[in-house]
């Protein structure tokens, strides 16, 4: 008996010390690779008051570069919510030949480093891309403008909403749905009486992860904006060029805010998940 | 489009039956082009179709036809030429590295975060998921603040192939940990409880019931973060210096082949990272598949 219980008090011992063992290296990893390092970017941004902040971002370039971001970023989740909602609701709802193709286009994106992203656009709409001459001949720029920035970062962002709103779509069933247009409610009623109600937290969701992703996309725009100051200098790319400039506060104080809009943006994301998960 | 009989019965199928008349069927031509869902289906898909195929689809196509427009040994020629083969190889090299220690860190912080509690677990929980929301190039400048030249802790890995480690790892964090999480919370419990009450020591519970169930997880995610890692920018580009066949990665070989105008290398390269990219992904697939049939 006491020998039992020795066993079991010596595994016991055992099993807590490996417990703490385990604990201590996932914590302190973490803590090493990621929250000490974002913290030190806080300290050094914030070391001397947030006057410098303050100025550094309301610089005329710094405010421009904020206009660009935001015109960029918006205009490709716009695009991507159209998109990602028709194609959620297809992948779903409808049976059609190459269904299950569309379904593996949809995650390329995810699997393609964004210079890769930005080549692959300027050899289509740039200059002497597949359809170069013709945006010329039109008068159109897409690539080194605003609407090339739009098409790399909406190419980052695709599947994110198509991944949030079709799991919801399928689990809610369309019971519902069928019930409406038996009672004589055409598509768009339906969609906006019975389907958009059950999927408005997943598609906020989406929306969110969309955002977040295009505001602080780097890569695939640094390849198609053609860096011009006011013009098509995003936020990212501020960044880049306070460095290169040794302007590290200008360059402190941009990834400082764009790191609060990733936190903000994960604490949102966060609770619509849970919500919408609890919903149904 | 045009419908052969047996898609656009395969498309009506999903008519509800109570929205038609009984016994009056219009013709499977009509059924597929009237206003009705079938309609809405052609429609919608070649919307989708065509968004897909002007931003994903024509250009990506386009890469791969440039890599080629000199002819294929040229392409080949560009992607073996000494300075892109050794971005080539590094990038390689310290993916594998990551994505193996991906391997193990992230299911010890899986295992951390399901099976251990200690004050401020929440904080921790939220913080795996940072560097999914971070932008790279902040990832870049937060690991540069503390481990670059003006380093605190006198740690200046700027400019090294370390920097490129510490930077993927960064980026590749929450792969595997957010994989292997769920599979970890769902996993019975009951069974570890009957090995640990027929004496089995706890190591050999973690080898023999805990390990198989989430080997398909673990891999899922070590996959997923082999194929970021190989195309990351921004996070290394910051931190590496590029310095040819040093510390240049294929992203950034790309990126200065587009700067020095030469598309064809860039293209060549860029396929060559594409192909990886969608093998690994096949293979996560058919992963999912093996999984899913495993139950």
């Amino acid at each position: 008996m006491a020998d039992a219980s020795g066993v079991v008090a010596v595994q016991s011992n055992r099993r807590s010390a490996s417990r703490y063992g385990l604990r201590f290296v996932a914590l302190g990893y973490l803590l090493v690779l990621l929250a000490a390092p974002v913290a030190m970017v806080f300290y050094r941004a914030f070391q001397h008051g947030t006057g410098p902040i303050w100025r550094s971002l309301t610089s005329s370039e710094a405010r421009s570069a904020i206009e660009v971001t935001l015109i960029v970023a918006i205009s490709a989740v716009v695009l991507n919510t159209i998109f990602g909602v028709g194609a959620a609701l297809l992948l779903v709802r409808r049976r059609f030949p190459g269904r299950h193709l569309l379904d593996v286009l949809v995650d390329i994106p995810q699997a393609v480093s964004p210079i890769v992203v930005g080549l692959a656009l300027i050899l289509v709409y740039g200059k002497f891309g597949f359809f170069g001459s013709w945006i010329e001949r039109n008068g159109l720029k897409i690539i080194f403008s605003l609407p090339g920035m739009v098409l790399a970062t909406a190419f980052v962002s695709l599947p994110l909403v198509v991944r949030s709103v079709a799991p919801v779509l399928a689990e809610i069933g369309d019971e519902q749905e069928q019930a409406a247009r038996t009672l004589g409610a055409n598509r768009w009623q339906t969609f906006r009486r019975i389907t958009f109600p059950s999927i408005r937290d997943a598609l906020a969701y989406g929306v969110v992860l969309s955002l977040a992703r295009s505001l602080g996309e780097y890569g695939a725009v640094t390849v198609v904006s053609g860096h011009v100051v006011g013009k098509t200098m995003t936020l990212t790319l501020f960044i880049d060029e306070r460095l290169q400039n040794f302007d590290q506060t200008a360059a402190y104080s941009a990834a400082v805010l764009l790191a609060i809009i990733a936190m903000g943006s994960l604490l949102i994301s966060r609770r619509l998940r849970t919500r919408s998960r609890s919903n149904s | 489009m045009s419908p052969l009989p047996s898609s656009a019965l395969a498309v009506d199928a999903s008519v509800p039956t109570a929205a038609r008349p009984p016994g009056v069927r219009p013709p499977a031509w009509w059924r597929a082009r009237s206003g009705g869902s079938a309609g809405g289906t052609s429609l919608g898909l070649g919307l989708v179709t065509l968004y897909l195929s002007f931003l994903v689809l024509i250009p990506l196509g386009a890469v791969i036809w440039k890599s080629q427009s000199n002819g294929w040994s040229e392409g080949w020629h560009q992607v073996t030429s000494p300075q892109a083969w050794a971005a080539l190889k590094l990038t390689l090299t310290i993916s594998v590295g990551v994505a193996l220690f991906n391997l193990v860190m992230g299911t010890v912080i899986a295992w951390v975060l399901v099976r251990d509690d200690f004050p401020g677990k929440s904080v921790v929980e939220l913080l795996i998921d940072l560097p999914f929301a971070l932008p790279t190039i902040v990832a870049g400048v937060v690991l540069l603040s503390l481990y670059g030249p003006r380093s605190p802790a006198h740690i200046n890995i700027a400019y090294t192939r370390t920097a490129i480690t510490v930077a993927l790892l960064f980026v590749t964090l929450p792969f595997v940990v957010r994989t292997v999480q769920p599979v970890l919370i769902e996993l019975d419990r009951d069974m570890e409880a009957a090995a640990a009450s027929l004496g089995a020591s706890p190591f050999l519970i973690a080898r023999r019931i805990i390990l198989p169930n989430l080997v398909p997880a673990m891999l899922t995610g070590t996959g997923l973060a082999f194929a970021r890692a190989i195309g990351e920018f921004g996070s290394i580009s910051l931190l590496s210096g590029n310095l040819p066949f040093r510390t240049e990665v294929s992203a950034v070989n790309i990126y200065n082949q587009i700067q020095s105008d030469n598309p064809v290398g860039a293209a060549a390269q860029s396929t060559v990272l594409l192909f990886i990219a969608f093998v690994v992904l096949f293979a996560l697939d058919r992963l999912k598949r093996w999984g899913g049939r495993r139950g």
